[in-house]
């Protein structure tokens, strides 16, 4: 499969300016100001194949966005090379923005004061797309999306939800090969989250469309990507498959019990001596928790014996949660 | 080149959207060229000729630099400069277009539709209002038409290199106010370039400012004999040339450290 995005030592620096302190230090910011070079991408390298649905994550301010907006041909990286869809889109600006689609979860791309389909019409002109193209592309994007009753009232008038819709169906007006999502889901409900996830889905099988994503809704990823990079500090902490990510961070379970009779933590070390388990109590609930490690075998002993001391009320397992282990590895820093 | 158009016609649309801007708009160039028309009335006195022009040359003057002035003047600088703090700048960069020239597309659309729903119909209440005196020579509004297109583009120009500075300068809110002063008072808006003096008229003929108002203006008054319009028009048409230049200079300079602003 050929790569869409080829990124080799990419790095941007920002100077970033700190003011002196007191009235002397504000007079002389005025001639000279002391600046920092700061990295926000520093030396990352990946590839994406064609057709892949990649989650590109990371805390705030680890560099997700600059790295989009340098592949969207948005910045000049400081060094550096990019090739996405074969070109330089830095250099070939206007001929590479053709052929990809972009959403800012954080910024409108239609015109505030003019209805959704004048946009849309713009936009049409703009990417010079046929009538026909257009109408059987864009009434199956308009119709899964559910934004037809939406075209004809002004972007200002439209909820978020709405408004998110329509941003993506005129993100595809051209049906570009390769789409850049920059946190699309942010603020909204879980009904269109839902809808734009498997909206995503489908495109991207119907016509192969490769999909970046950053998203701070760990669930989005886990719903669409096989694949996230990870990026800390500018840097490519991890790369590769999610699963693997889950199975060699996802240690241990954890298994939760919820008592009818008031029962202490003190009761059930004594119970499960010799066993490697952890207890934590809940005081207001009453519920204890088993923190364990990834063993049918001692998940069992521990259920036994507990439920043959005590009278229970509710029981669960559970895995250790994607979002845990991200927590996890941002708090290190490192995978 | 449909784009470039369908620019314009969201232009009309975004103009229609506002519809009270648009009535406002209409009130305040009335009263504004009352204003003037009171103003010189006082200057003029029982003189009848003050540098050349007559209280009714003077009148139509005013009346037609206002009008034309609805046509060639935008908010395009400060549009930009909005964009630019705001990080929208972001979204215009990832559309197959140009940006200064689909920024100056708009100005266009915008200047049309002032033009024809703002301008015309002003005019008419005007002309019934006040003493003017319109040519019917045709040949001297094709160059009037000629003169304020050029206009359009010397005022353009100048509203995009002070957009631009935005991108070195993150905040140039008093840039653009100076800006905004210094055209409507060295481009004979305020006063016609003939009344400053001497020295200063010698200084303008440097600058391309009397290209905005004071050319077209003269044209129509009839201040200007026919020769001295075609080369008014001439030396408009080098100037929309010479300030290409620099705009280009700077744009490629602004996105090479563009910065977008807020994530």
């Amino acid at each position: 499969m050929e790569n869409v995005i080829e990124v080799t030592n990419l790095r941007k620096d920002f100077k970033s300016y700190s003011s002196r302190t007191g009235l002397k230090g504000a007079f002389r910011d005025l001639l000279t100001r002391n600046y920092k070079v700061v990295p926000a991408v520093n030396d990352i390298n990946f590839l994406v194949k064609k057709g892949e649905m990649v989650g590109y994550i990371g805390e705030n301010g680890a560099g997700k966005s600059t790295t989009i907006k340098m592949l969207t041909g948005i910045l000049t990286p400081s060094s550096g090379q990019i090739t996405v869809n074969g070109m330089n889109p830095h250099k070939e600006r206007e001929r590479f923005v053709q052929t990809i689609g972009v959403v800012f979860g954080q910024r409108s791309q239609l015109w505030w004061d003019i209805a959704v389909q004048e946009s849309f019409r713009l936009l049409k002109k703009v990417y010079k797309v046929s009538d026909e193209d257009y109408n059987s592309h864009m009434n199956h994007v308009i119709q899964t999306l559910d934004i037809e009753p939406l075209l004809d009232k002004p972007v200002r008038k439209l909820s978020l939800g709405q408004r998110m819709r329509c941003e993506l169906a005129a993100a595809l007006i051209h049906n570009p090969p390769l789409l850049f999502l920059d946190e699309p889901t942010i603020g909204l409900d879980v009904l269109v989250k839902l809808k734009i996830r498997d909206f995503l889905k489908e495109i991207n099988e119907k016509y192969q469309t490769t999909i970046l994503l950053t998203t701070h809704d760990l669930t989005d990823i886990e719903a669409l990507c096989e694949r996230v990079i990870m990026l800390d500090e500018g840097k490519v902490i991890y790369d590769g498959a999610l699963k693997n990510l889950q199975e060699k961070w996802g240690e241990g379970k954890e298994l939760q019990f919820q008592f009818l009779e008031k029962v202490g933590v003190s009761e059930l070390l004594n119970l499960t001596q010799g066993i490697p388990v952890k207890w934590e109590q809940d005081e207001k609930e009453q519920i204890f928790t088993a923190s364990l490690e990834d063993n049918d075998e001692l998940i069992s002993q521990v259920i036994a014996k507990v439920v043959a001391a005590f009278k229970i009320k509710d029981i669960k397992i559970n895995e250790t949660s994607t979002e845990e282990i991200i927590r996890n590895i941002y708090e290190k820093g490192a995978v | 080149m449909d784009k470039y158009l369908e620019m314009i016609r969201i232009r009309f649309l975004m103009m229609l959207a506002y519809r009270t801007n648009y009535y406002t708009g209409i009130l305040i160039y009335s009263i504004n060229i009352g204003a003037y028309y009171f103003l010189w009335s006082a200057i003029y006195g029982s003189k009848e000729q003050i540098v050349g022009l007559s209280v009714t040359q003077m009148t139509t003057y005013v009346a037609v630099s206002w009008m034309a002035r609805a046509f060639y003047f935008n908010n395009l600088d400060r549009e930009m400069a909005l964009e630019i703090m705001e990080g929208k700048v972001a979204i215009e960069l990832i559309r197959p277009y140009n940006y200064l020239g689909m920024k100056t597309m708009q100005g266009l659309g915008e200047g049309i539709f002032r033009l024809f729903f703002f301008s015309m119909p002003g005019m008419l209440i005007v002309y019934f209002v006040f003493p003017i005196e319109f040519t019917w020579d045709l040949s001297v509004w094709g160059l009037f038409a000629l003169s304020i297109l050029l206009s359009f583009f010397i005022n353009t120009e100048l509203n995009l290199l002070t957009g631009i500075t935005t991108f070195f300068l993150y905040n140039n809110s008093g840039l653009i106010r100076a800006k905004r002063v210094v055209i409507d008072l060295f481009s004979g808006l305020l006063l016609p370039i003939s009344f400053f003096p001497g020295w200063a008229q010698d200084v303008m003929k440097f600058l391309p400012f009397q290209g905005i108002s004071y050319f077209p203006s003269m044209i129509v008054t009839k201040g200007f004999s026919h020769t001295q319009a075609l080369e008014a028009i001439f030396q408009q048409f080098v100037w929309v040339i010479i300030l290409f230049f620099p705009i280009q200079i700077l744009w490629s300079l602004a996105k090479k450290q563009l910065i977008i602003q807020g994530g």
